[in-house]
């Protein structure tokens, strides 16, 4: 069994909004595993069928090999959440929260909570009630990574964080594979994949349009290369593997396929190469290849909403 | 200013719906209480008798207000304001509360605080907001009443009296928003003086005396302390005091004049009172599902024993000068002989009294189970059942609870209510009669439960509108079912109605375990439904 999760054509609707439709997800056990899309995509929806709070309308889930909706219990002792957006009970203090949370999965290592609300610098006698959502989020990520656990779903664990929180949780992360746990973690943030994930699974309207290991994935993505030359490129955008490309007078900048670098390369040094720079492919591209001009709602549904 | 507008639009958009079915919920209420005053006193002699018993009466001085004469007007206005007056001070201060407090405590008054809006603007619109909705309802209610064809100048009096009430709570409820860090807190406190105010009233009119002809009542000092007081002092149809407006406007405006003061003075997201601080730990007796369930189910417990137990000996003490005062009453007496024809009138008095409480103590049991649904609604009850603890485990542990909870509230209003009587006469076998009379209401408190625990698992959205309905419904049935004439297959759906008029009548033991079948039939329902459904999340 060396799959922490394994999702065949995973269906879920919520009235008229088809939340999942037909989601295959595998994640092998000790990665961290990328869940990467944009607002309403499904993260949220795959995760909490995952921990059985939601039923699914079809398709089937295996977690840890285990049926997440029959099994919830026993394997919920043998797992850890971490949601986006974590709603806390206003009259206890986030030490309390945590130490509830905890003892109601079972499994509590004292000494990590304590490490853990350290370096978050969380203070745990402030009542949740008072608690910034940045805050709020830091009791959830204690409450859920101090657990020895198999495996953690972590859905936009980070939303709230700052920057050197951000850091902190990183670092915790690759502690937890570091030990051998399994990570799924949810993000609509390019740079905290890349970062940390070892695989990533790109969802789009409750399908995955991609997945794959992050050196995989960044094959299929176009590097981009500035280059100057003694001699003009004579349209280079008429070149195989050339996606696009803009010259004035020497200087040239080029989109180029991962799979003809080479030969781009080699028809460019005909040239005389002065300078040569190459941007490394990101996900950020990755993503813009998928959502193309979808990419300007995406902008638009991310502003803060007011009204739920 | 222009922020707090454009929060005053957002709030009324998110409320359209709640605030409609207040104001024609109440409005209805009003129309309809005018119309059974109609249909019931047909002629003048039944319009005086009626004046004269509640005038003379001591519980409908207490749960009435003060008699006003012998005009259906009149009379309907005065039985039905605790009724109007009270919906409308609830509506207004949750409103306050919805839309200051609770955004604070949801984090989303964070989201509007970081746009550019003034401190005191998410107070100022929560505040505008629950004003015009008690102008609307005093206007829906002058607008049904005078639609009966009762006259028109006291339904705008009795709209003002009601609104104004709600004004000064929507006062208060601001107030409470700065000074409790907590939602639940606020609205707590809000309701606690709105319990405080009706009090004040009942002793108020109980202590009154009787104005010359016998058909009104003079009511003694503390009417004036209480909001509710003063809107009973409008008197619509016999006095419409119309300068009492100046004294619900005046106190709402310094009400609200503090509450911004005290807005001032406090970061977003903190009270003035309860620690800011807490344990660093949490003691082990939290570490639990029941522990937890405990802990969230405490505060309102404690409440509702304390606030039961203060009715009950109130009650309780009062038995022997009432049974004496219906001794001597031929129509309070056959008017009581509904309940056990023949009976004693103390055993009378004490089976009429737990028929009321019992129904206003199963008030506990619906606000108590009721938590389950906000824990659910609100977001915690998702990491909860994301851990180890069964679904069955959590819903268990609520069910127990208040099951335990349902028993001590009326059991301490009977016990209490039964030790008060019993040292004032030292007659301690009618002080067993009360506690008897509280026990017999348990089963049918547990068979509401019931019910709220099936809608729960079964159409979570609708448990709250049907929990508080059928409770209403129950209380309507009991109190009204005899004089609204309903028919016998409506009043045997409420399960108060199958409890035995203990000490009245004899024990019977069958139909209160019928009724504890009920409730074990349609709590296992509500669990079989709730470990099947899809957990509701917000967001
Ligand atoms: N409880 C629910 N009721 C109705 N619609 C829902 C519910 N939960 C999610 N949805 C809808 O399902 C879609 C996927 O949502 P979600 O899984 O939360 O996306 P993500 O986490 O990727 O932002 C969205 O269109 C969302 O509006
Ligand atoms: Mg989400």
């Amino acid at each position: 069994m060396d799959q922490a999760i394994e999702t065949r054509g995973l269906t879920k609707s919520f009235g008229r909004t088809v939340a999942l439709d037909g989601l295959d997800l595998v994640v092998e056990r000790g990665q961290v595993h990328g869940f990467l899309g944009p607002n309403g995509a499904g993260k949220s929806t795959t995760i909490r069928l995952l921990l059985g709070l939601l039923r699914a309308d079809g398709g089937k889930a295996t977690v840890l090999g285990a049926d997440p909706w029959r099994d919830a219990v026993t394997l919920h002792r043998r797992l850890a959440y971490v949601p986006g957006d974590v709603a806390l009970w206003p009259t206890l203090s986030g030490g309390e929260a945590i130490d509830l949370l905890c003892a109601l999965r079972g499994s509590v290592d004292r000494a990590r909570r304590d490490e853990l609300v350290d370096r978050f610098a969380l203070d745990p006698t402030k009542r949740c009630s008072s608690y910034s959502k940045g805050n709020r989020q830091k009791v959830a990520i204690v409450a859920g990574l101090a657990a020895d656990v198999e495996l953690f779903l972590l859905d936009e664990p980070t939303s709230g964080l700052d920057p050197l929180m951000e850091a902190v949780f990183r670092d915790v992360v690759r502690e937890i594979t570091a030990a051998g746990g399994t990570v799924l973690l949810s993000s609509h943030i390019l740079a905290e994949a890349e970062a940390l994930c070892d695989a990533v699974s790109i969802i789009r309207a409750g399908r995955i349009v991609e997945t794959g290991s992050l050196a995989a994935l960044r094959h299929l993505t176009r590097t981009t290369l500035h280059v100057t030359t003694r001699v003009p490129l004579d349209r280079p955008e008429a070149w195989p593997g050339v996606f696009g490309a803009e010259v004035s007078d020497r200087t040239a900048r080029l989109e180029v396929g991962a799979d003809d670098l080479g030969g781009v390369i080699e028809r460019i040094a005909a040239h005389g190469v002065v300078t040569l720079t190459s941007a490394p492919p990101t996900l950020e591209e990755l993503f813009l290849r998928h959502y193309g001009d979808a990419l300007a709602r995406l902008d638009g549904e991310r502003e803060p909403a007011v009204t739920r | 200013m222009t922020a707090t507008w454009r929060l005053v639009r957002l709030a009324l958009r998110r409320d359209r719906i709640v605030l409609v079915v207040w104001v024609v919920a109440i409005a209805g209420l009003a129309w309809g209480t005018v119309q059974s005053y109609v249909s019931l006193t047909q002629t003048e002699a039944d319009r005086i008798a009626a004046a004269a018993l509640v005038a003379s009466n001591p519980l409908s001085r207490v749960f009435d207000g003060p008699a006003s004469g012998p005009s259906v007007g009149a009379m309907s206005m005065n039985d039905g304001y605790k009724i109007l007056g009270i919906l409308t001070a609830l509506m207004a201060a949750q409103a306050v509360v919805r839309h200051s407090r609770r955004d604070e405590e949801t984090g989303r008054a964070e989201l509007v605080g970081s746009a550019v809006v003034g401190r005191r603007a998410p107070l100022a619109a929560a505040v505008v907001v629950a004003l015009t909705a008690c102008v609307a309802v005093g206007v829906g209610v002058a607008l049904a009443v005078g639609a009966t064809g009762v006259g028109w100048t006291g339904a705008w009096a009795g709209g003002m009296a009601v609104a104004g009430a709600g004004w000064v709570f929507a006062g208060i409820a601001a107030v409470a928003s700065q000074v409790f860090g907590t939602s639940r807190g606020a609205n707590g406190a809000a309701a606690g003086a709105l319990g405080a105010a009706f009090v004040l009233r009942a002793i108020g009119d109980l202590t009154g005396h009787v104005a010359p002809g016998g058909l009104s009542v003079v009511s003694a000092w503390p009417s004036w302390l209480s909001p509710l007081g003063w809107g009973q002092q409008v008197r619509p149809y016999f006095l419409d005091r119309w300068w009492i407006a100046g004294l619900f406007a005046g106190t709402t405006l310094l009400l609200v004049l503090v509450a911004a003061a005290l807005r001032g003075r406090r970061d977003l997201g903190t009270g003035m009172v309860g620690a800011p601080h807490g344990p660093a730990r949490a003691p082990a007796g939290l570490l639990s599902t029941t522990g937890m369930t405990w802990r969230l189910q405490r505060g309102v417990l404690l409440v509702w024993v304390a606030a039961m137990a203060t009715m009950g000996a109130a009650f309780g003490s009062v038995g022997r000068t009432f049974a004496d005062y219906v001794a001597g009453n031929d129509a309070m007496r056959a008017m009581l002989e509904t309940i056990a024809p023949g009976a004693a009138p103390l055993d009378l008095y004490q089976a009429f009294l737990m028929a009321f409480l019992g129904v206003a103590g199963t008030g506990y049991t619906v606000q108590a189970l009721l938590r389950m649904r906000a824990e659910e609604q609100e977001g915690r009850l998702e990491p909860v059942l994301a851990t180890a603890v069964g679904r069955a485990c959590w819903l268990t542990s609520h069910v127990l609870v208040v099951g335990a909870g349902t028993a001590l509230v009326l059991g301490s209003s009977g016990l209490v209510g039964g030790l008060a009587y019993g040292a004032l006469t030292d007659d301690w076998s009618g002080a067993s009669g009360i506690l008897g009379a509280a026990a017999v209401q348990v089963p049918a408190a547990l068979a509401l439960a019931g019910l709220v625990v099936a809608v729960f698992g079964l159409l979570p959205r609708w448990t709250s509108p049907v929990a508080w309905f059928a409770l209403a419904a129950a209380l309507v049935m009991g109190q009204l079912g005899e004089i609204l004439e309903l028919p016998q297959w409506l009043l045997d759906v409420s399960p108060f109605t199958h409890v035995p008029a203990v000490p009245a009548e004899p024990f019977a033991a069958a139909p209160l375990l019928w009724l504890g079948a009920a409730a074990l039939a349609l709590g296992a329902l509500g669990f079989a439904a709730f470990r099947r459904r899809d957990l509701a999340i917000p967001g």
